[in-house]
């Protein structure tokens, strides 16, 4: 394709280090990391008690994603301790998505001898296949290791391998086949996404290079904020299926187990729990997000 | 016909037959949660939570084949 569009499956190389290839995508990716750490590093260091502006706002970024895997996962140890790694891919994602969206990641580079093109410094790295298998293999071990942590390690397994009967092996490998399947699908809908958006932006700029690339750019800015929740859902709603055995079985008892949380925080009386019970019980009278349910159970019962 | 043609008009065929399927899926997946909505409002927020899981869901087959497209065409 002489002069016309150039596209590339795999990232562009800029240095070697030894033998270690040294691509844009990863120069992108350990940029964003640093700009997020250190982001962290002084949000946290100015934390006061009496909230400034923008404290509130950090907190309420916090506070309702907080609220919303609590009440997935109905498990507050779990949820405790599952949100860090569900938030970060949430905000590395975001983050890096983002940043590949900004005006110079792709015109500020430099040429290298043996390619008549500019080699870009800065490139989306969800653009890289490596990134994405990376994180989804990052999801997969978090998924694996809660649910190993939260049921036991026979328990967990018993999802995989039971002779109780042919129908019950049967539905252990189908499981085990589309445990594994995930990695490959949570690559590839980044991986497809991402790269995807880019290839159209290039096409739509070669043929209209004027204007009509704006509204794909913010289709992409939607695209790169969707995605990145579609990953960090899809890690939180498979740690929930990993987390609850089979035996359970799976009828709905959010209300049941809410009002029991809320009587559970009461009896401890420490002020904390009192603090969250008052917080759910408001939500539930002024309609929030737990009313639906309620709706949905009366209609039901 | 050379190579280079073969290789467009697959990616070609990959591409539009393999999204014909998630185009349908989405179409009834987005029908069916506006629907939900329609007759119960309030539920909205939940409705349209898992509206989009499953998208997501569906989307991710339309990706694969835009991949296995520009794998064919660009390697």
């Amino acid at each position: 394709m002489e002069g016309g569009i150039s596209i590339h499956l795999a990232p562009l190389t800029l240095a070697h280090l030894g033998n270690w290839p040294v691509t844009n995508t990863l120069v992108t990716t350990v940029t964003v990391s640093v700009l997020l750490i250190a982001f962290a590093y002084f949000a946290g260091k100015s934390l006061k008690v009496k909230p400034g502006k923008g404290q509130v706002i950090l907190e309420e970024l916090v506070s309702y994603p907080y609220a919303f895997v609590r009440d997935t996962l109905g498990n507050d140890k779990v949820a405790e301790r599952t949100f860090p790694i569900i938030m970060t891919i949430f905000l590395f994602v975001l983050a890096t998505n983002w940043f590949g969206l900004l005006p110079f990641t792709e015109g500020v580079g430099f040429n290298q001898p043996g390619l008549h093109e500019v080699t870009p410094l800065f490139y989306s790295p969800a653009t890289d296949l490596n990134f994405t298998l990376a994180l989804a293999a990052i999801a997969f071990f978090t998924i694996e290791i809660f649910g190993i942590a939260t049921l036991g390690a026979l328990g967990y397994g018993k999802k995989f391998l039971s002779f109780k009967s042919p129908i019950a092996f049967l539905i252990g490998v189908i499981e085990f086949v589309s445990e594994i399947a995930r990695l490959i699908s949570f690559s590839f809908r980044l991986f497809g996404n991402v790269f995807a958006g880019k290839v159209l932006i290039l096409v739509i700029l070669y043929f209209v290079p004027y204007l009509l690339p704006v509204p794909f750019s913010g289709f992409e800015l939607f695209v790169g904020f969707i995605q990145a929740a579609i990953f960090a859902l899809l890690t939180l709603f498979f740690t929930k299926i990993a987390i609850s055995s089979h035996d359970e079985g799976h009828d709905d008892h959010s209300i049941e187990g809410s009002a029991h949380d809320m009587a559970e925080r009461i009896e401890g009386g420490s002020e904390e729990g009192l603090h969250h019970a008052v917080e759910d019980e408001n939500a539930l009278l002024d309609g929030g997000t737990l009313n639906p349910r309620i709706t949905n159970n009366v209609v039901s019962a | 016909m050379d190579i280079a043609a073969a290789n467009s008009i697959a990616m070609g065929l990959a591409v539009g037959l393999g999204v014909m399927g998630p185009g349908i899926g989405i179409g009834l997946i987005v029908g069916r949660a506006l629907e939900a909505i329609g007759r119960n409002p309030e539920a909205s927020g939940s409705v349209i939570a898992n509206m989009f899981i499953g998208i997501a869901f569906t989307e991710a087959l339309a990706i694969f084949a835009l991949v296995v497209g520009f794998i064919i065409k660009f390697t």
